[in-house]
């Protein structure tokens, strides 16, 4: 970045404003972070009083803060069954949209058309269907389907533009030499799209684990973990609630630096076999 | 991203039986199409079957009568929920343009490296995997009457009360909503960015354009489409939820999804359902508008 010549005043301007604007995205994380190791006698401001694990600990505890490790066990559950679906499906689509076939442009739109419908009309809807077909009210099922709706959209859009710098001459090539469907897809296909698999599928999970809205009607009588930290914001005034912000800041963490991980070693890998 | 994969174009392999009709890609497609049918059309047209249904004061009766929607379009209290909530959906809007523009430039135009073009992408996007409700939480140690920001105000001696309209306030809705949605404006304006051919860029500093000429007949136009899928996206988000408006206004400031919420706690279906639907044709309305000034098919 540094250029020989004098870098005028304002490509430093710039620097530092999107210096800025990464300090507002992770400044008030990391405030939450410090306020969460505070002493037992800690407050929801600064300064810091104390340092200790007293709060991380109460989270664990069901009697100062709402019964949050279940609904992590809910959440965890419902965003891995999402990512599933969502990674089966939107690979399946975007393999059908290689060819031109007839009603794909109606397919096309009718996916991305649950990208501009408003979350709360989503929750409302899908509740409402859920209640006149008597279908039972649950995170795994109603909730589901709202998650379903926001999450397939962006993996679809992405599939088609992995789909899309596709060379299709390996597959032709293993076709032409006799091979089945099934056997190119998982010899030549999948391989190739794998390290994109992983991130439409942290996508699909990331995106259920913290949805709001489109679970906000119809998870039935238990909360997800979104919900259950939205009810404690009214009734918890102490530092507990930074320390479970914390504890799933950190959680989000691990999940996307597994997955990253897991995705350049794939690419490595692949990079390797075509010499 | 995907440095594996060929660059070559994908060339559309010719069919080999004209005769008979291929049923596998309808095969593939169904799966999802199913699943928005289901979750997605059926539900918009259960609401938009409510919205005519009445409402007795205890339980919703099917039938037919418009005074659900009579009721939105002469009453001052909805009429001004839905202005606060088109105030709140502009306001975020342009303080995400205006922010995102520039952030987005700098990724796509400064940064000269294409791995740091990706570590710092990254950089901005991992804020937005985590949970939108911790997010909000996180500002309150910032606006609070004993927050940061008082504090700071108050050590410089440019206060001597601590300021309330920090936290529970239009600011800190706006200010959190920014926070929450930036990204959804700064990613497609990146990517529309990314497209740019360098060339032009080059070609017109060599013919002496000033770097304001380069933007405003280069780069602006042709990352409007950008920012166009960038103003759909935040429009879409704000006018959806309710959630940051509860929180962040302390429950002063109403929308219409925090509305709809609230007809829905107190089982006005019917109710809730129709401003459920004016809601959606407002959306699509603005959508259908911008799509209209920007061609954003090339994008996708």
């Amino acid at each position: 970045m540094a250029e020989t010549k004098k870098t005028p005043f304002s490509a430093h301007l710039l620097t530092g404003f999107f210096a800025l604007f990464v300090l507002f995205l992770y400044g008030p994380m990391i405030a939450v972070f410090l306020l969460s190791l505070q002493g037992p006698e800690g407050q929801l401001t600064f300064p810091m009083r104390g340092f200790s694990f007293h709060w991380i600990g109460a989270v664990f505890g069901q009697q100062r803060i709402g019964n949050f490790v279940e609904a992590f066990g809910r959440s965890f559950s419902l965003g891995l069954i999402v990512m599933v679906i969502t990674v089966v499906f939107s690979v399946l689509a975007g393999l059908a949209f290689r060819k031109n076939f007839r009603g794909s442009n109606l397919v096309f739109y009718l996916t991305i058309s649950s990208l501009i419908v408003p979350s709360i009309l989503v929750s409302l809807g899908v509740g409402v269907v859920f209640n006149l077909l008597n279908l039972p009210i649950q995170w795994y099922s109603s909730a589901l389907a709202g998650h379903l709706t926001w999450t397939l959209p962006f993996a679809f859009l992405i599939m088609l533009g992995i789909f899309g710098r596709f060379n299709p001459a390996y597959e032709e090539a293993a076709r032409d030499m006799g091979a089945s469907d099934s056997t190119t897809f998982w010899r030549i296909v999948f391989p190739l799209i794998a390290s994109s698999v992983i991130g439409v599928g942290l996508l699909g999970f990331t995106l259920s684990y913290d949805e709001f809205t489109r679970t906000s009607l119809i998870s039935g009588e238990t909360n997800t973990l979104p919900l259950e930290i939205f009810g404690m914001t009214t009734n918890v005034t102490s530092p507990a609630l930074y320390a479970l912000g914390t504890l799933t800041t950190i959680f989000s963490f691990l999940l996307i630096g597994i997955a990253l991980f897991t995705m350049q070693k794939l690419e490595q890998r692949q990079n390797k076999q075509e010499g | 991203m995907q440095g594996t994969l060929d660059q070559a174009p994908s060339q559309p392999i010719a069919s080999k039986q004209r005769s008979s009709i291929d049923w596998r890609p309808y095969l593939l497609v169904a799966p999802q199409t199913i699943t928005f049918l289901f979750a997605l059309v059926l539900p918009i047209l259960a609401i938009f079957t409510i919205s005519f249904w009445n409402f007795n004061g205890f339980t919703s009766v099917p039938g037919f009568t418009l005074n659900n929607y009579l009721g939105i379009f002469s009453s001052p209290v909805y009429l001004k929920t839905y202005l606060n909530t088109f105030k709140f959906a502009f306001l975020v809007w342009l303080v995400c343009v205006l922010i995102s523009y520039p952030v987005a430039y700098y990724l796509a135009f400064r940064i000269k490296n294409s791995k740091w073009q990706t570590i710092w992408f990254l950089i901005c996007t991992v804020p937005f995997l985590t949970s939108n409700i911790i997010r909000m939480i996180s500002w309150i140690p910032f606006l609070g009457r004993e927050g940061l920001i008082n504090k700071a105000l108050m050590g410089l001696h440019l206060t001597n009360q601590p300021v309330e309209m920090f936290l529970f306030s239009d600011f800190s809705v706006v200010l959190a909503m920014v926070h929450l949605y930036a990204l959804f404006m700064v990613a497609p304006i990146f990517n529309s960015m990314m497209r740019i051919d360098r060339a032009l860029i080059a070609a017109a500093e060599d013919l002496g354009a000033s770097a304001f000429e380069i933007q405003k007949r280069i780069i602006l136009p042709l990352a409007a489409p950008g920012v166009a899928i960038g103003t759909i996206f935040v429009v879409t988000l704000v006018m959806g939820e309710f959630a940051t408006m509860r929180l962040m206004s302390g429950g002063k400031a109403s929308s219409v999804g925090y509305l709809i919420k609230n007809q829905i706690d107190s089982l006005q279906y019917p109710m809730a359902a129709a401003n459920a639907v004016v809601l959606l044709a407002i959306t699509l309305m603005i959508v259908f508008g911008i799509l209209r000034i920007v061609d954003i098919r090339k994008q996708i």
